[in-house]
């Protein structure tokens, strides 16, 4: 009698313990967002892919359509090799482009696919042409501040490229 | 001259001390047989070891649960970003404070009681009269609590996570009024499977046998006196904390660093 109760307390500790840890797989972490479901992978060349990370989403018209599967970097093109996992379920015209977004101004990077209009689809191993790379805040703000100096240099001297007209 | 001889025994007596250690758990490892052979003195440990501690575990979880709901708020309040406050939450309670504190915990709650178990049966005699039976003490004493304490110790440590998560959620989300959409979801964001959940799980494994090990090395180890054993249970809480919170830096260094 006493032994069987004690079983069964056992058995319940170590229940709660895996609900627990299904909980913290599915509930807290990302579990459920992984999909068995059959893939094609796509590749893409990016000049600079920023902060982007291995698994970040795909995402199409706002939905995701897929993951980062890995990235490398190309040592004769001297660009940034990124493959991507697409959903089976989903296909994209052979001119479609892929762009690195941020998800808010400081949230995570993804890719953005935008489709195109072509005919054909991509098949399986297939390389984005069109691509646009992660925007780099260090540049825009030197751009905006070069700009500025060049806009002020133009109007206290007239008719003269500022001092920064020199750079972008 | 005596001062260079002091330093030679100190080195020494450390040496032999992590010697001893590492024999004492080689010798629970080889007579771990045990431990399948009669499961039920194993589960009678486990019962003894996770059930009794499962409240313990579950309310600090709760409160350490709202008390990084109400510090995380005030803080990510400051920035505007109070919808991450889910994943803060989830990250510190998975990949630190979860196995850590139970560790703690289980080292104050149940690593004393196995140590002064140990050396009150040591003191009384009790092991002594066992190898007289020819039954090896190691063997049917040390090795079914040693196992216990293993199994239990991550078990309680994933409670102590999901109990905390809600607790965070319950303050987060129910009483300050953050989203609870932004609050899941920025923390399925955020929270990866194997690198946080799975490293976590990994670290409560390993606290768990250096707690259970310290606790059983010092009763095995106890004077067999009154005093010994006040002793024994009192190092059993020192070092089983320290080797708790010397691993942990150790295992987030190899685990998160690079």
């Amino acid at each position: 009698m006493s032994k069987t109760k004690t079983d069964f307390w056992v058995g319940l500790f170590v229940l709660l313990g895996a609900a627990a840890l299904v909980f913290l797989a599915l509930r807290a972490g990302n579990m459920s967002s992984f999909s068995f479901a059959p893939t094609y992978t796509l590749t893409a060349a990016f000049d600079n892919v920023g902060g982007l990370k291995v698994r970040a989403p795909v995402k199409s018209a706002g939905v995701v359509v897929g993951r980062v599967a890995a990235i490398g970097f190309d040592n004769k093109s001297f660009q940034a090799t990124v493959t991507l996992d697409i959903n089976a379920a989903y296909q994209f015209p052979k001119d479609s482009s892929a762009a690195i977004l941020t998800s808010g101004l400081l949230g995570e990077q993804y890719v953005g696919l935008t489709a195109g209009a072509e005919d054909q689809n991509f098949a399986a191993g297939g390389k984005i042409r069109y691509t646009q790379s992660a925007v780099v805040l260090e540049n825009l703000i030197s751009k905006f501040l070069y700009n500025t100096a060049d806009k002020q240099g133009t109007v206290s001297t007239p008719g003269n490229n500022g001092p920064g007209g020199a750079h972008q | 001259m005596s001062f260079i001889s002091a330093l030679g025994a100190r080195a020494l007596g450390i040496v032999s001390g992590v010697g001893d250690f590492t024999r004492f758990l080689v010798a629970l490892l080889a007579r771990s047989g045990i431990a399948v052979r009669r499961p039920r003195l194993v589960s009678q440990q486990i019962h003894f070891i996770g059930n009794y501690s499962l409240l313990i575990v579950a309310v600090s979880g709760m409160f350490v649960g709202f008390v990084l709901g109400l510090q995380g708020y005030y803080t990510l309040n400051r920035y505007g970003s109070e919808e991450a406050l889910g994943l803060l939450v989830a990250l510190s309670l998975v990949r630190e404070l979860g196995p850590v504190v139970t560790a703690l915990l289980f080292a104050g709650r149940a690593g004393t009681s196995l140590t002064a178990e140990i050396g009150l049966m040591k003191a009384g005699e009790q092991l002594a009269a066992m190898e007289v039976m020819a039954v090896d003490p190691l063997r049917r004493v040390l090795v079914p609590r040693f196992w216990g304490g293993v199994i239990a110790m991550p078990v309680l440590a994933a409670v102590f996570s999901m109990v905390g998560i809600l607790g965070g959620w319950v303050v987060g989300v129910l009483l300050i009024g953050v989203d609870a959409g932004a609050f899941w979801s920025q923390m399925q964001g955020g929270v990866d499977v194997w690198q946080d959940v799975a490293n976590g799980v990994l670290k409560s494994v390993v606290f768990g046998v250096a707690v259970t090990l310290v606790a059983l090395y010092e009763g095995w180890h106890a004077q067999p006196t009154p005093e010994g054993v006040a002793r024994a249970t009192t190092r059993t809480v020192v070092v089983g904390s320290l080797a708790v919170l010397g691993l942990d830096f150790l295992l987030t260094a190899l685990m998160f660093g690079g």
